[in-house]
């Protein structure tokens, strides 16, 4: 029996991956600003979810106050030509824009992520197959498809939604395959197929739990995408037909007569949907970097 | 040097493992090939341990890789347990029937901290190969045979079991590297360069932790390393191999006491401290390496070789006898 002849465990400072259980660490390297924009994404999705029990009012009222109000006491944001609350209307119409925004870009991952580590592990035909595949997707005028589906399926929530994912798919099946080929080279994957582990096990043992955490990273950023992508399309009266969105706020806000005598129309979900990417893009990239820094020696830095 | 030919497979019925006329290339762009290793064969008895040394770029590692087919090799044969009722011919499954075969084979690698999933527990890690053939990590037999081997490997199961392979230091998460290989009771164990990546200090350690292991579990060690004094204190049989091919095979002290081969006398005598059997004036040779896309007809070690006529560049030199157990592929041998 040998003895155990190194000291078993190297003591290292804790700045390695277990620095996530200490508060105090996180803050010191991912800043104030990042956790700033978690506290207000926070604070929209938790509103949206619970605008039914909020002490607001009716958003679809017409004549809550008088048109075209300011913002006053009785309406925080003031009311749109209809005399409609407009803080309660950004407040619910939160509702659609995070549904589809995140549904979509959830989707996305899931599908984009599995092409992308099937692809990147397998290789060779695969994964020329996949690439392709993935090529023509991207080089797709996406407003065209979009347009195509509406069309012909109608304006849902999960069809603008599942419409939406299918435009991410591309960019994130390319990430996922990037990052699975940086782990599937590494030896760790080698011995595992010694080991007798059949693909999938590999997949899902080795590469996955790696491959994931530079991914989730990767979903705040495209959130923001998503949300911004809704937006525009509800500005365009492309977005879900039934409730409103900021989107679809805005595009209420947006003629030049209103912009002028009204601004607060549109500024208000304006102003909620920039914070709310603005917060997304920030904390996602802050994880980004935290990530590629101390393990992959991928993407930036 | 160059030496194709088998003369000097054995056919003892105890051969665990035997190499034939193993080829690899790589696609190199603009219809290239590179020749990384090109019809070498070789073979192991059972307990045995064969050394496999050449400079960085020779195909050792290709090798050893090509032997666990991962990749699979261009061409050629390799076979477990052959003229056995266990034989298994390795370049002729694929799919689940070389995935049934993969336990009786293991490797360890060169870079300690890749070989470990930085997700994983080393307990998971260790027992991945019983997880997948017999049960989960958490199964109290598992955990048993688990605890066993890491005390084998002089890693404490309490104290390292539920951590991270980052809090290791490199000898340490080689030793988990043997553990894991070792926890199915493979037949052979490919140790690819283990300790090329290790302080000095920490080598003799782990060199010292495969010898306990081949007694203690039985094992045959293929040694790959561009170290001859690393190779000398653990082979019993060694090949040399330059630029894809063998040049001389034969027991340690043969290849030692009385090297052959041009190639082996150099590299002898570029050690730091040169055999005795060498003059270390033998290191001098020019050039770099030729580059494997367009190998040296006839030899490929004419380039470099002090002895080199024009029949080392018409004629390959085939491995020939020259004492017992001693093999060479040259024509000029000394």
């Amino acid at each position: 029996m040998p003895e155990p002849t190194e000291p078993t465990v190297v003591e290292r400072p804790t700045d390695a991956v277990d620095g996530l259980d200490t508060g105090d660490f996180v803050q010191r390297r991912l800043g104030v600003g990042f956790w700033l924009a978690v506290g207000w994404v926070f604070l929209i999705v938790g509103a949206a979810l619970l605008a039914p029990l909020l002490p607001i009012g009716d958003p679809e009222e017409i004549g809550a106050g008088p048109r075209q109000d300011g913002p006053s006491w009785a309406h925080w944001f003031g009311t749109d030509s209809n005399g409609r609350d407009i803080f309660s209307r950004t407040i619910w119409g939160a509702r659609v824009s995070l549904m589809v925004g995140f549904v979509s870009i959830v989707l996305g991952f899931l599908v984009g992520g599995l092409v992308g580590v099937v692809s990147g592990y397998f290789r060779g035909a695969t994964d020329r197959v996949l690439s392709f595949v993935v090529f023509v997707m991207l080089s797709f005028p996406s407003l065209v498809l979009f347009l195509l589906i509406i069309s012909i399926v109608g304006q849902g929530l999960w069809v603008v939604s599942l419409t939406l994912s299918v435009l991410v798919v591309p960019s994130v099946a390319r990430l996922g395959r990037a990052i699975t080929i940086a782990f599937a080279e590494r030896e760790f994957v080698a011995a595992a197929r010694l080991l007798g582990a059949t693909n999938r096990r590999v997949m899902v043992r080795e590469i996955l739990p790696n491959v994931l955490i530079p991914m989730a990273a990767l979903l705040l950023l495209g959130l923001g995408l998503t949300i911004v992508a809704e937006g525009g399309l509800a500005y365009l009266n492309l977005s879900v037909a039934e409730g409103f969105s900021w989107g679809k706020m805005i595009n209420l806000g947006a003629s030049p007569r209103t912009l002028r005598s009204a601004p607060w129309v549109a500024f208000f979900p304006i102003g909620a949907m920039f914070l709310t990417v603005l917060s997304l893009n920030w904390a996602g990239d802050r994880l980004r970097q935290y990530f590629d820094v101390r393990e992959l020696g991928i993407g930036s830095r | 040097m160059a030496g194709s030919g088998t003369a000097h497979l054995r056919t003892a019925d105890d051969v665990v493992l035997r190499v034939e006329n193993l080829v690899m290339e790589f696609p190199a762009g603009r219809h290239q090939v590179v020749h990384a290793v090109s019809d070498v064969s070789f073979d192991i008895r059972r307990g045995e341990t064969l050394g496999i040394v050449g400079e960085s770029g020779c195909g050792k590692s290709t090798t050893a890789r090509a032997i666990v087919q991962l990749p699979a090799p261009t061409s050629g044969r390799v076979l477990l347990d052959p003229g056995t009722d266990r034989e298994a011919e390795l370049t002729a499954l694929e799919g689940e029937g070389l995935r049934q075969v993969r336990p009786r084979l293991q490797m360890i690698f060169q870079d300690p901290i890749s070989s470990l999933n930085p997700r994983r527990r080393v307990r998971d890690i260790v027992a991945e190969g019983l997880a997948i053939w017999e049960g989960e990590s958490g199964d109290e037999q598992v955990r048993a045979k688990v605890d066993e081997v890491l005390e084998a490997v002089g890693i404490d199961p309490t104290v390292a079991a539920n951590r991270r392979p980052h809090e290791f230091s490199g000898g340490q998460c080689q030793r988990i590297s043997i553990a894991r290989a070792a926890v199915l009771k493979p037949e052979i164990l490919i140790c690819d360069e283990p300790v090329s990546a290790l302080d000095v200090s920490v080598q003799a350690q782990i060199l010292n932790l495969l010898e306990e292991m081949k007694s203690r579990y039985g094992l045959t060690l293929v040694f790959i390393s561009h170290d001859l004094s690393v190779v000398r204190n653990v082979s019993d049989r060694v090949t040399v191999m330059y630029l894809g091919k063998v040049c001389e095979v034969g027991n340690a002290d043969a290849i030692y006491s009385s090297p052959a081969h041009p190639y082996t006398r150099v590299l002898l005598a570029s050690a730091p401290e040169p055999a005795s059997t060498v003059d270390e004036s033998e290191s001098a040779i020019g050039d770099e390496i030729p580059s494997p896309i367009h190998p040296p007809s006839g030899c490929r070690f004419r380039t470099r070789c002090p002895r080199a006529t024009d029949r080392c560049a018409t004629e390959e030199p085939v491995l020939q006898e020259l004492a017992e157990d001693h093999f060479v592929a040259c024509h000029f041998p000394s």
